[in-house]
């Protein structure tokens, strides 16, 4: 997890132009840190490439804007992290 | 190519749709307003109508590949490098390739080549999203136009 989020925050840090010690693992990408639909899919990109999956972002924004899901649980950086390392196992199993 | 409308693509040559890749041709009209400023007495194709050249052919591999379901809009160009001169009349063969096909987003490498040498590359993103709806039929008569529709049933 520790790891998954360095690399998420060193990808957010990078892609956003945002200073690496303003993001946490509770900060909201949307809401804290100023991360639009866009400038989220350039981190998807990296996210993508770099640990070799496929975020199912069109799946999250759906279940977000049919309020079937809140949007902390993609968008909080911490709740991200662990569904990345979710996918990763999913990969690798 | 009609420059001034943004028809840059004239044929696709070939759509491969299991190795995820189109190639396209595309001629250099001897005239075109754009040559009246880039530049005066020396008409050269801007670098940017280059760009916009292998952003079309991405886009329509994607639209092949997605079969028209969603939009492709071009997000980002990196790695964009411009290596000789495309004059008036040069005729032009643009490649493009899928690199990774996100959740909501298409990235492609895309060249262009003319008389087998090198005249551009990039690596381009496309953000993916729902046809709006006065585009949808518009992009099937340009699509059947350059021969997407043919190479795709072809493929």
């Amino acid at each position: 997890m520790s790891s998954t989020f360095e690399t998420v925050a060193g990808i957010i840090s990078e892609t956003c132009d945002i200073p690496r010690e303003k993001i946490t693992p509770a900060s909201h990408a949307i809401d804290d840190l100023g991360i639009d639909s866009l400038a989220f899919l350039d981190i998807a990109f990296a996210v993508d490439k770099a640990f070799g999956i496929k975020l199912p972002l069109e799946q999250w924004t759906q279940e977000v804007n049919e309020g079937k899901a809140p949007a902390e649980q993609y968008f909080v950086l911490e709740n991200l992290c662990a569904r990345i390392d979710g996918l990763v196992a999913a990969k690798t199993a | 190519m009609r420059l001034e409308y943004f028809e840059m693509i004239d044929t696709v040559t070939l759509f491969d749709a299991a190795g995820q890749r189109i190639v396209c041709n595309a001629t250099v009209p001897q005239a075109s307003p754009v040559f009246e400023g880039h530049f005066p007495g020396h008409p050269l194709v801007p670098g940017v109508l280059l760009t916009e050249t292998m952003a079309q052919a991405s886009g329509y591999l994607v639209l092949g590949l997605n079969r028209l379901s969603q939009m492709p809009f071009l997000m980002a160009v990196d790695k964009a490098r411009f290596r000789t001169f495309v004059e008036p009349g040069a005729v032009l063969v643009i490649e493009a390739a899928i690199t990774v096909e996100g959740s909501g987003y298409a990235a492609t490498k895309a060249s262009i080549t003319a008389d087998g040498k090198p005249v551009c590359d990039a690596e381009l993103r496309f953000r993916l999203m729902p046809f709006p709806a006065e585009l949808g039929e518009l992009m099937r008569q340009r699509t059947s136009a350059i021969g997407l529709v043919a190479g795709a049933a072809s493929s």
